[in-house]
């Protein structure tokens, strides 16, 4: 019967032998924007397996579906709605692919694929900002446990800095990348561009290999903490070359080399950086700077009146 | 059609044989019983001492942390919300957390806009990023229930306040940690019972998630929390 054969995933063509037997058969077109559109997103998912790398074969559906997903123009709810239309298997398998990076797999086509959500970078960058607040309090604190001339200081304008530090960083490098992926696209035809929001996505889920980081920084051992971040730039540093470096490799040599240093660059100042600033422990011996340069006045003030 | 034809039919009969001019009398006034008419009623509450107002008023957000305390399946505090409680909550809080910084500006403890901007902008991030998860709940609502639900922090932070007068040792300190745990894992627990109903089934994580984390920050603040001395 026509109706269960409808009811089943069917090619493209079997439509049109379906109408040259029965004019009345109900078939499948694709500009139809309903329920339908799952259909070329299984399309794609099938050829995503053998081409996970170069991703321009499926590179005019992958127009096609951004076309028909974000059709709500962008002052209404739905157009946001349609950013977090992910679930909870979802979110978690992305940020299982962003801890586990194999060559060969691309975090983009792979995870991603097409539904980039902003829930994920969102709340991750969220649980960072928090993990090395608090993980950099707990740290000090410990340093400083039995000296009864330090006053513990719970440092919360620490967060403030963290926040817009990370946030700038998950956001703006995200921008900046997009708008040179843009360029160099115009420049040399066959570089393959991702969406600011695929971007942004792969920035947010490699942050998370951190968190796991930042709460091994309050082991209060050099060589603890130097390791865990090796490891953790390591990782989060490889999903990022392993999704840009197919998108830059057709550039010339020079410019590739240069795209994929700077980003590895970034991301490792980012990493030192914070683990430098609020984590500092060249301090150990000396008790009058023991919390770090924010606090260092108030432990002068508070060790004045002894 | 038939049928219920024929099942009504002796419904039907079988009330005719009641005689009810003996059994239930139908005669009486139609008007309503009760002294001052319901038209009025609208009118009156302008007319009442202030003290009922506010009493009543107060009696509502007093049912409301009864409701929290003993979380239930029970839809009072998503029916009427009000954000009275919220800011008395919020504003208690943010006064306890703030009282130990009174010899130095920087002292390094959150100060009393900041405690205030956090509760709510957190509030509101998390009502949005339910809302924009699919939830059915609205935007007042959520905010109602979040606030509502740093009841148990509150009376913690109470708690911590009082142990901290009697010394700040290491007894001191774990009798505060399991006080602060407790009390958090209560909120979040009275909170997702209120609100993990009106998210789809595959979402519920995603949505409990930022709970979760808004709860554990507002603990933090008030475990590290250090009177001057």
């Amino acid at each position: 019967m026509a109706a269960a054969d409808d009811l089943r995933f069917q090619e493209f063509d079997d439509a049109e032998s379906l109408l040259a037997v029965n004019r009345e058969a109900t078939t499948i077109s694709i500009e139809d924007p309903g329920s339908k559109s799952h259909k070329p997103r299984r399309v794609a998912r099938e050829k995503d397996d053998d081409h996970s790398l170069i991703g321009d074969t499926d590179s005019d559906k992958t127009e096609l579906l951004a076309g028909q997903k974000k059709s709500a123009p962008f002052w209404t709810f739905e157009y946001y709605q349609t950013f977090f239309d992910v679930e909870t298997y979802q979110v978690l398998d992305r940020i299982k692919g962003s801890i586990l990076p194999w060559p060969g797999k691309n975090f983009v086509r792979l995870y991603v694929r097409n539904n980039p959500d902003l829930y994920g970078p969102f709340w991750i960058c969220a649980t960072l900002v928090f993990a090395i607040a608090i993980s950099g309090n707990i740290s000090s604190f410990l340093l400083c446990l039995g000296r009864p001339s330090h006053r513990y200081v719970p440092e919360f304008s620490k967060v403030t800095l963290a926040a817009t530090a990370i946030y700038s960083y998950a956001w703006l490098v995200p921008l900046t990348l997009w708008g040179f992926l843009l360029w160099r696209n115009s420049r040399v035809m066959n570089v393959v561009s991702y969406s600011f929001l695929e971007i942004v996505c792969v920035y947010g889920y490699s942050l998370f290999v951190f968190i796991p980081a930042a709460v091994l920084w309050i082991i209060p051992s050099e060589s603890v903490r130097w390791l865990s971040i090796l490891v953790a730039m390591c990782l989060s540093g490889s999903v990022l070359v392993l999704t840009f470096w197919p998108a830059v490799r057709d550039d010339h040599r020079r410019i590739a080399l240069a795209t994929v240093t700077v980003i590895i660059t970034l991301h490792v100042l980012l990493a030192v950086g914070c683990k430098e600033y609020f984590f500092d422990v060249q301090d150990i011996t000396d008790p009058a700077r023991s919390v770090g340069n924010l606090a260092g006045n108030k432990t002068a003030l508070a060790a004045k009146p002894q | 059609m038939a049928e219920v034809d024929d099942s009504n039919k002796p419904l039907f009969a079988g009330l005719s044989d009641v005689s009810i001019s003996e059994d239930i009398p139908v005669e009486g006034e139609i008007t309503v019983p009760v002294g001052p008419s319901s038209q009025d009623d609208a009118y009156s509450t302008l007319d009442e001492p202030v003290k009922e107002t506010i009493l009543r008023d107060l009696k509502a957000v007093g049912k409301k942390f009864v409701h929290v305390m003993y979380p239930r399946k029970s839809s009072a505090l998503l029916r009427d919300w009000d954000l009275w409680g919220p800011l008395l909550l919020c504003v208690t809080l943010a006064l306890m957390l703030q009282g130990g910084s009174a010899d130095s500006k920087e002292d390094g403890g959150p100060q009393f806009a900041e405690v205030f901007v956090i509760i709510w902008f957190g509030s509101v991030v998390i009502t949005l990023n339910s809302k924009l998860l699919g939830g059915t709940i609205s935007f007042f609502q959520s905010l109602c229930v979040l606030g509502y639900c740093i009841l148990p922090l509150t009376v913690a932070m109470i708690v911590c306040r009082l142990v901290l007068l009697g010394g700040s040792g290491t007894v001191s300190f774990i009798v505060r940690l399991v006080m602060v745990v407790a009390s958090f894992s209560w909120s979040t627990f009275a909170s997702t019972a209120f609100l993990a109903d009106s998210q789809p089934a595959n979402r519920k994580a995603l949505v409990v998630y930022p709970i979760f984390l808004f709860y554990f920050v507002i603990g933090w603040m008030i475990l590290t929390f250090s009177p001057s001395s």
